[in-house]
C-alpha cells in the first residue's frame, strides 16, 4: 500500500508516496533518490545507513519511514551547507579516512553528531561515537585522525567567524 | 593597477619561480607526497555511485532460490507457480545456462544455477525476475524443487576418507572425487637435513576459515540492448575475467559484451571471480528485454564466501644450534568448500610463498585441497599464504625459545638478503626486510619488553613476504598483463583509460599521481576512467597485489611517450635540447633557464600542432624467464616481493582468557611509497584484518551445513572499540622494476599480525595457542592446562622474575 507522508530531509519538506512497509533508508534511496546512505546489512548491524534524526545518529535501515514524520532528517547529502565541503568531508579527504568509501557516509553522520556537542573530542570519545559503524578497510586509525582534524578545522572556522563579527 | 597590487603580483611571481626552481632540484614532484585521493570527496559527500545506487528505467529485480541442503541431487524443478504470479517476468533454472564456468580455465566446474546437483547450503537453483524484490521473493516460495538428499561432508579429513558420494566426479578414473588438488614439492634433502639439525620442533596448527566481509554486498545489473549488446554493471574486482566468462556461458560474441565496474565498497578478494548473480542478471535481461538488478542480502554474501581456507598444518622445522634453519617439512590439509575457485593456486601458495624472507637449506611441502559441502573458499587478502605464515612464524618463535635466542636475532641469522634466490628458486630483487626488523624492534622498544614485561603482558614478533603480482596470468597468453591509454586535451587535461579496478585501495589515484608526475599537470587536470571493458584496455584485475606494479608501469610507459612528443615540440620552439624541457607544476620550462616557460596547456598545443591529436598507449608485461625450473615453479613467481615485520603487544587476562591487543607496530617494505597516506592505509587495514582473524573471526558451519552466523552482528568483526592502536613504518627499498621502485602494500602487511599476536600471548602468559582464533575460552583452557602442569611440578611458573 502506498502512503502519502510528509518528510523533511536536508531542510526540504515534501509530501511523497511511500510503500507503507518501507524503512527510512528505502524511502531515501528508492523514493527520494538520495543514494548516499548505504545498505550494508539491512539489519542495523553495520551502520552504513546512519542518518541524523533531529540531530541524533539513527540507523535508517531499521527505522519504519513513518517514524521520520515531523522530524528533521539529515543525510550525507545534506551535511555540507553549500559553502564547500563540511570540515569532516575536507578532513577525511586529507587524511585518507575513506578507502572504499562505503561506510564513509554513515561514519560521517555519527561523527557529525559527535562534533555537534563536542568541539575537541578525545580518541576515546571518537571510538565510542563510531562503535556502531563498521569499517573494513582502514583499521579506523585514519578515521580518528580525520575526525580530530575536522574538529580543528571547525574550531578554526568558528574562531574566524567570531573575529569577523567583532 | 595599484602599486601595491603590482608589487604583490611581482612577489607572487618571484615566489612561483623560486618554487619551480626548487621543484627542479627534487627527484619527484608528486610521487612520495601526502596527497589526496582522486575519489575522496565523491565518497565523503555521498555522490559516488556504487552498483546498488544505479537504477535504470523499467528495471526489474531478481532473487535467487538457494538450496537448503548441503548435498543433494536435483530431481525436478517446477516453476509454474512462480511464473503465474502477478509481477513475475521470467524464471530461469540451471538448464537455461548449461555451460560451466570457473576462474581457472582448466577447472570450470560451476554452473550459474546448479544443473543436477547442489553442493552446499545456499547453492543457487533458480532465479526470478519481477517488478520488485518483494514479488521476486514471493515467487521463490512458489518454486517447487524435489531433491534426493545425499551424504555430505563438512570435515575435509572425513571427505578424504569417504568416496561413497563424491562431491565432484573424480578428475581421473580411480581418484577420489573429493580431492581438489594435491601438490608435493621438495627442495634439497629434507630428511637428511632434519637428522643433522640440533633442534627439531614439531607443531600442529589450525587456521580457522574467515571471510572478507566487505561492507558493500555483491550487486549486479544487466541490460540487453535491442541491438543485441549486453552490459553488466557489477561489483567485480576482475572485470576482464567476468567479461570473458559472461560471453562463454551466454554464448555471446565477446565483442558484444560490456562489463562496467562502478566504485566498489570493499572487496579483499571476495569479488575476484564471477558469481551467480552476474550470469542471472544477464540472462534475465536477455529474456525480458528489461534491465535486471540483483543485490545480495548480507546472508547471501556469507554463503557466496570465497574466503580464507581453513587449513590444518603439521610442521617440522629443524635448526642448527646457532639458529640457522636446516629443514622445513610441511603437511597441509586445505578445506576448499564445494568448488574449485582459485583452488589450484591456493594449494600451491600454501607451500610456495613461505620460502622468504628466510634462508632454509631444505624444504618440503605436501598440500591437499579437499572438497567439502560448504560454501567455496577462495582468495582472501594474502591468498593461501596467511595460514602457513602463522605456522612457520610460530615455529621460529618456538625454536628461538628452545635455543634461548631473541626471536628477532633468530630471524636476522636467517636473512635472505636482496638479489637472492629462495630455496624454491624464486628471484628476490629488492629486499628491505632487515630494515623492517630494525624499525619494529626500535619503535616497540622490543629489548626492554621481550620477556621483561610483567606476567599477563607480552610482545611478539613475526615477519613475512608477499608477491607484487604473478609472472603468469590465469589463462595462458603472451599479451600484456596491464595496459593504459592516455588522451591529452587542448585545455591541459589528461584522460587516463585503464582497465584497473578501483576497489578502495586507491588505484585510480595512483594512476593520477603518475600522470601528474610525468606530464607536469596538476592532479585536478587528470581524469581517470577505469574498469569498463568497452572503453578501457585490459588489466587483469585487482588481485595478487598486482595493480600498482603492473598498471603503474603501463601508465609510466604511456605517459613517457607523450612526454617525449611534448619535449620535442617545445624544444623546437625554444631552440633547445628536448631533455632540457621540464614538465613541472603546470608548466613547461627550460631546465637551464627557468625564466623561459609556457603553461602546460600551451606546451600540449605545440605538440598537437606538430604531431596531430595527442594520445598514447602503454603496457606492462611480466618477465617470463624467472621462475622455478620445476612443474609448478611458475606459481608464486613474481616480478618483486614485498617484506613486512610486525611487533604486537598484548595484555592477557588470566582470569578470563581475554586477549587485548594494545598495539601493533607495522614495518613494511613497499619499494617506494607513491603516496605514503595510501600505503599507510593499506598497512593499517591489513594489520587490522589480521588482528581480526587472530582474535575473533570464525567462518564456521553448523552440523546441518548451515552457516553458523551469517550476519554482521553474529559474525564478529572488530569495531572501533576492539581495534588496537597501529603504527605504520614505511620502508623503501626501491625496487629495480617497480614503478619508481614501488612494490605492493595491500596484502603483505596482513600476514605477520597473527603469528606476532600468538607469539606475544606466549610472552605474556607462557601458553601456545596454535589454533585460531585466540578466543577467551581457548586461551583460558590453555592457561588452566598450564597451571595444572605447573602444580604437578613439570614446568616452572611463567615469568616469576618479572612479577
Amino acid at each position: 500500500m502506498i502512503e502519502a507522508i510528509r518528510l523533511t530531509v536536508n531542510g526540504d519538506t515534501r509530501e511523497v508516496g511511500v510503500p507503507s512497509h518501507f524503512t527510512l533508508l528505502e524511502a531515501l534511496r528508492y523514493v527520494l533518490g538520495l543514494t548516499g546512505s548505504k545498505q550494508g546489512c539491512d539489519k542495523g548491524d553495520c551502520g552504513a545507513c546512519t542518518v541524523l534524526l533531529d540531530g541524533a545518529p539513527t540507523l535508517s535501515c531499521i527505522l519504519p519511514v513513518q517514524e521520520a514524520i515531523d522530524r528533521e532528517v539529515t543525510t550525507i547529502e545534506g551535511l555540507a551547507r553549500g559553502d564547500g565541503p563540511h570540515p569532516l568531508q575536507e578532513a577525511f579527504d586529507i587524511t585518507g579516512g575513506a578507502q572504499c568509501g562505503f561506510c564513509t557516509p554513515g561514519v560521517l553522520m555519527s561523527a557529525a553528531a559527535l562534533l555537534s556537542h563536542s568541539d575537541d573530542p578525545t580518541v576515546s570519545e571518537i571510538q565510542n561515537a563510531l562503535s556502531g559503524n563498521l569499517c573494513r578497510c582502514t583499521g579506523y586509525t585514519k578515521i580518528y585522525e580525520a575526525i580530530e582534524l575536522a574538529a580543528a578545522i571547525a574550531r578554526e572556522r568558528v574562531a574566524l567567524e567570531d573575529e569577523a563579527e567583532e | 593597477m595599484k602599486l601595491e597590487d603590482f608589487r604583490a603580483k611581482q612577489a607572487e611571481r618571484a615566489a612561483n619561480d623560486r618554487e619551480l626552481h626548487e621543484a627542479l632540484e627534487r627527484e619527484f614532484q608528486v610521487i612520495g607526497q601526502r596527497l589526496r585521493r582522486t575519489d575522496g570527496l565523491a565518497k565523503s559527500t555521498g555522490s559516488a555511485v556504487y552498483a546498488d545506487d544505479i537504477s535504470l528505467p523499467g528495471m526489474l529485480h531478481a532473487k535467487i532460490l538457494r538450496s537448503p541442503h548441503p548435498h543433494a541431487r536435483i530431481l525436478t524443478i517446477d516453476v509454474s507457480g512462480a511464473l503465474a504470479l502477478d509481477g513475475v517476468h521470467a524464471v530461469i533454472t540451471g538448464s537455461d545456462m548449461p555451460h560451466s564456468y570457473g576462474i581457472i580455465p582448466w577447472a570450470r566446474e560451476e554452473f550459474p544455477l546448479c544443473l543436477d546437483k547442489v553442493r552446499h547450503v545456499g547453492d543457487g537453483v533458480a532465479a526470478v525476475a519481477a517488478v520488485d524484490e518483494d514479488t521476486a521473493n514471493e515467487a521463490l516460495e512458489l518454486i517447487e524443487v524435489e531433491y534426493e538428499v545425499l551424504p555430505y561432508y563438512l570435515d575435509p579429513e572425513e571427505a578424504l576418507a569417504n568416496t561413497e558420494a563424491p562431491i565432484h566426479d573424480p578428475k581421473k578414473a580411480g581418484q577420489n572425487g573429493n580431492v581438489s588438488k594435491n601438490v608435493h614439492l621438495e627442495f634439497g634433502y629434507v630428511d637428511a637435513m632434519m637428522t643433522q639439525a640440533d633442534v627439531v620442533i614439531e607443531g600442529e596448527y589450525y587456521f580457522e576459515g574467515t571471510t572478507h566481509t566487505a561492507i558493500e554486498p555483491h550487486c549486479a545489473i544487466g541490460y540487453f540492448a535491442p541491438a543485441g549488446k549486453l552490459t553488466v554493471w557489477s561489483t567485480t574486482q576482475v572485470p576482464h575475467y567476468l567479461h570473458r566468462e559472461l560471453a562463454r556461458v551466454l554464448d555471446l560474441d565477446v565483442a558484444t559484451v560490456r562489463v562496467v565496474q562502478p566504485p566498489i565498497g570493499g572487496a579483499f578478494g571476495g569479488k575476484s571471480e564471477p558469481f551467480d548473480l552476474e550470469f542471472c542478471v544477464a540472462k534475465l535481461a536477455m529474456i525480458t528485454g528489461r534491465p535486471v538488478k540483483i543485490l545480495y542480502t548480507r546472508e547471501e554474501v556469507f554463503y557466496a564466501h570465497r574466503g580464507r581456507h581453513p587449513m590444518l598444518m603439521r610442521y617440522a622445522t629443524g635448526a642448527s644450534r646457532d639458529g640457522r634453519i636446516k629443514a622445513v617439512d610441511a603437511q597441509t590439509i586445505i578445506d576448499g568448500g564445494a568448488y574449485e575457485s582459485f583452488g589450484l593456486v591456493t594449494t600451491y601458495y600454501s607451500g610456495q610463498l613461505i620460502t622468504a624472507p628466510y634462508t632454509m637449506e631444505s624444504y618440503r611441502f605436501d598440500s591437499t585441497r579437499v572438497y567439502t559441502n560448504k560454501p567455496c573458499c577462495g582468495p582472501k587478502r594474502g591468498h593461501g599464504s596467511v595460514q602457513p605464515r602463522f605456522a612457520i612464524e610460530v615455529q621460529l618463535d618456538k625454536i628461538a625459545e628452545h635455543l634461548e635466542l631473541d626471536p628477532i636475532e633468530l630471524r636476522r641469522r636467517n636473512l635472505l638478503g636482496p638479489d637472492s634466490r629462495t630455496v624454491n628458486e624464486f628471484r628476490i630483487t629488492s629486499n628491505g626486510f632487515l630494515k623492517c626488523l630494525d624499525l619494529v624492534e626500535e619503535a616497540a622498544d622490543w629489548t626492554a619488553k621481550y620477556r621483561r614485561l610483567p606476567y599477563g603482558r607480552g610482545v611478539g614478533v613475526a615477519g613475512s613476504c608477499y608477491i607484487s603480482g604473478t609472472n603468469y596470468p590465469i589463462y595462458p597468453n603472451a599479451m600484456p598483463q596491464s595496459a593504459v591509454q592516455l588522451q591529452v586535451d587542448r585545455s591541459g587535461r589528461v584522460a587516463v583509460f585503464a582497465g584497473a579496478s578501483e576497489i578502495g585501495q586507491g588505484s585510480d589515484s595512483m594512476l593520477a599521481y603518475i600522470v601528474s608526475e610525468e606530464l607536469g599537470v596538476p592532479l585536478d587536470y587528470v581524469r581517470i576512467l577505469s574498469a569498463d571493458t568497452d572503453l578501457t584496455p585490459v588489466d587483469l584485475g585487482a588481485y595478487s597485489s598486482r595493480v600498482t606494479f603492473m598498471c603503474g608501469n603501463a601508465c609510466i610507459d604511456a605517459a613517457r611517450k607523450i612526454k617525449q612528443q611534448i619535449q620535442q615540440a617545445v624544444a623546437e620552439e625554444w631552440l633547445c635540447r628536448p631533455k632540457h624541457v621540464k614538465l613541472v607544476g603546470g608548466w613547461a620550462l627550460n631546465g637551464l633557464d627557468t625564466e623561459t616557460k609556457l603553461p602546460i596547456s600551451e606546451a600540449f598545443n605545440l605538440a598537437e600542432a606538430k604531431y596531430g591529436a595527442l594520445g598514447a598507449t602503454g603496457s606492462y608485461n611480466t618477465p617470463k624467464d624467472i621462475h622455478g625450473s620445476y612443474r609448478g615453479g611458475t606459481i608464486g613467481s613474481s616480478p618483486a616481493y614485498s617484506f613486512t615485520a610486525h611487533v604486537a603487544e598484548v595484555d592477557v587476562d588470566p582470569d578470563t582468557g581475554f586477549v587485548e591487543v594494545g598495539k601493533i607496530w607495522i614495518a613494511h617494505d613497499c619499494g617506494r611509497a607513491l603516496n605514503p597516506v595510501l600505503v599507510e592505509g593499506q598497512m593499517e587495514g591489513s594489520a587490522y584484518m589480521g588482528f581480526a582473524e587472530a582474535i575473533m573471526e570464525e567462518h564456521i558451519f553448523k552440523e546441518t551445513g548451515l552457516h553458523n552466523a551469517p550476519s554482521l552482528l553474529d559474525y564478529k568483526i572488530p569495531t572501533s572499540l576492539d581495534t588496537p592502536e597501529m603504527q605504520s613504518l614505511i620502508v623503501e627499498s626501491v625496487d629495480p622494476e617497480g614503478p619508481y621502485g614501488a612494490k605492493e602494500a595491500g596484502e603483505g602487511p596482513l600476514h605477520p599480525s597473527i603469528p606476532a599476536i600468538a607469539n606475544a600471548i606466549y610472552d605474556a602468559v607462557g601458553v601456545r595457542i596454535d589454533r585460531l582464533p585466540f578466543s577467551p575460552p581457548r586461551v583460558w583452557r590453555a592457561l588452566q592446562h598450564r597451571t595444572e602442569t605447573e602444580r604437578a611440578g613439570d614446568i616452572a611458573p611463567w615469568k616469576t622474575d618479572t612479577q
